[in-house]
């Protein structure tokens, strides 16, 4: 659609779950036999692949979205050009998507290097990350435009991101540990979907729910896009 | 297929647009033509609606009435054809802080779809146009405004286009800068690209632009070429001193011949006999004489005198 330019930083965000998995996997996972019927290195491994896609993604639809879209006028330029306030959009998802997908493949990579995904299944969870990345690009985008002010984006991260990172069954299985009720409650949660289907992957154990999941994904993400898409067009075209 | 555009369509053609914003009126019924090849300049105050006209020229805003033609194609149906034909320097530089001019011109040329080979013959061509050389490795953060602006420039130029589209293209320069500028909008007229300007400068106008529309209120409240609304809407001699009320009183009296306009303690004075009225000024003053300014009136007495603009900011 359009070359992006932009150099990012993208090293911090990638050791983030890599520092996760070292020290609680390797570290508190010592103390632990197992969990869920593996090493709980390896319990963690396909969840920090979904957070690694979540935070990539995540970062470019909050920060760098709303920069581009309040503060250096971007888009403006863009508009000057033959391109449509859709094509801004589809612009943004895409390049969310691919740093998502850098990311948790980068991530996927470490977790094969430590022995933690078997092969060749969990090739599979692969496909899972740019789903992730779509997932919660639009979540954030939908999120930048709903707000007037940056510093709101510590409400998103502290009280929505990392209690979804805490909760959403990477570190321990939600079905050992919470009753049917709220088990049904924690479907809502988005990255429960990627997680499942990441772990299901890496252990070749596919499950019925997997459809759900994916349907969560596609459907969540189409939702909120199309919701942004009159808002980023309405937007730019004031 | 259409029939082939005659040479003397108007490049751009607005009729009866509007704009509204919630309650506010930010374009009302403007009618706008400019012909192919000329410089043409939008005038007006801060707010006069100048840069909403140009969004609805290239097409990102829509008018709430009216028709947008521009290369004689209707704006709201085909934005995209109308954009691949024109480029437009926002008020803003708008540029990637950390990547060189080359590496700016080369983005902006991909959302035009440019490829190499052409796209890097393009830069280097324009790179050249603006003198640009000399600073083509430097990151534009450390630009001075200057470059900057030519990098703008540049970029609206890498799709080639029929018209050229500038807001505000030299505010906060310094003069050389802006004599540069000039005389590369004047070069690219020469070569038969027609040029939009916002301005509101008026001596930026008045030797750049052939034709101009002064708009206040979003409204267009004249249109011509610069000497004729000049001779159009004031007197040839302007006559500027400073003076009390009083003494405004005592030398006018009734006479409401010639057009004043009072900011604070200086008077301007619209007339056909500065001489005679310098003269009387002496007379009144005796042995002690004050400064006069005595200038043949310009644009900006224009902009003033129909704009209804009061230099001291009251309403």
């Amino acid at each position: 659609m359009y070359g992006r330019t932009w150099k990012s930083n993208l090293l911090p965000h990638f050791f983030e779950p890599v520092f996760y998995l070292t020290a609680i996997g390797i570290g508190v996972g010592s103390y632990i036999t197992e969990m869920g019927g593996m090493s709980y290195a390896a319990f963690l491994a396909p969840g920090l692949v979904c957070v690694a896609a979540m935070n990539g993604a995540s970062f470019e639809a909050t920060y760098n979205f709303f920069v581009r879209l309040n503060f250096e006028k971007a888009y403006d330029a863009m508009l000057t050009a033959p391109l449509e306030p859709d094509d801004v959009l589809v612009g943004e998802i895409l390049w969310a998507v691919t740093r998502a997908t850098i990311y948790g493949g980068a991530f996927y990579a470490v977790t094969a290097l430590f022995g933690l995904a078997p092969l060749p299944q969990s090739i599979l969870a692969l496909a899972v990350v740019p789903l992730a990345g779509l997932l919660f690009a639009a979540m954030g985008i939908t999120f930048s435009l709903q707000i007037e002010r940056i510093d709101l984006f510590s409400f998103y991260f502290t009280l929505f991101l990392t209690p979804l990172f805490l909760f959403s069954g990477v570190f321990f299985p939600l079905e050992e540990r919470l009753s049917r009720g709220w088990l049904l409650v924690a479907e809502i949660l988005p990255l429960v979907h990627p997680v499942r289907l990441a772990r299901a992957a890496f252990q070749a154990d596919p499950s019925p729910t997997a459809i759900w999941d994916v349907a969560y994904l596609v459907g969540g993400s189409a939702a909120l896009l199309l919701w942004s898409r009159r808002v980023v067009a309405r937007r730019l075209t004031q | 297929m259409p029939p082939p555009e005659p040479s003397n369509r108007p490049v751009i053609s607005l009729q009866g647009v509007s704009k509204r914003f919630g309650t506010r009126d930010a374009v009302k019924d403007l009618d706008l033509e400019v012909p192919s090849g000329v410089c043409y300049g939008l005038l007006g105050p801060n707010g006069a609606g100048k840069t909403t006209t140009l969004r609805m020229i290239y097409g990102v805003t829509r008018p709430s009435a009216g028709r947008v033609r521009v290369f004689g194609i209707d704006v709201c149906r085909e934005p995209r054809a109308v954009r691949a034909r024109l480029g437009v320097t926002l008020q803003e530089n708008v540029q990637i802080e950390s990547l060189d001019a080359a590496a700016n011109l080369k983005v902006f040329g991909r959302y035009h779809l440019i490829r190499e080979p052409e796209l890097s013959r393009r830069v280097e061509a324009l790179i050249d146009l603006l003198e640009l050389r000399s600073h083509e490795d430097v990151p534009v953060v450390a630009l001075s405004g200057g470059y900057r602006r030519r990098l703008a420039i540049a970029m609206s130029l890498m799709n080639e286009p029929e018209l050229l589209v500038l807001d505000e293209p030299t505010t906060g320069l310094d003069p050389a800068v802006r004599l540069a500028l000039w005389s590369r909008v004047r070069e690219l007229r020469a070569g038969g690209t027609s040029v939009l300007i916002t301005t509101h400068y008026m001596d930026e106008a008045e030797r750049l632009c052939d034709r101009v529309t002064i708009m206040s209120g979003g409204r267009a409240v004249s249109e011509g070429a610069p000497r004729e609304l000049v001779a159009r809407h004031v007197a040839p001699e302007v006559v500027e001193f400073n003076c009390s009320p009083e003494e405004e009183r005592i030398l006018f009296g009734d006479d409401d011949s010639a057009r004043r306009l009072r900011a604070g303690p200086r008077l301007v004075v619209y007339t056909r006999g500065a001489t005679r009225l310098a003269e009387r000024i002496r007379a009144h003053d005796g042995g002690d004489q004050r400064s006069l300014v005595i200038r043949p009136s310009n644009l900006e007495d224009v902009f003033l005198a129909t704009t209804g603009a009061r230099l001291e900011g009251a309403p």
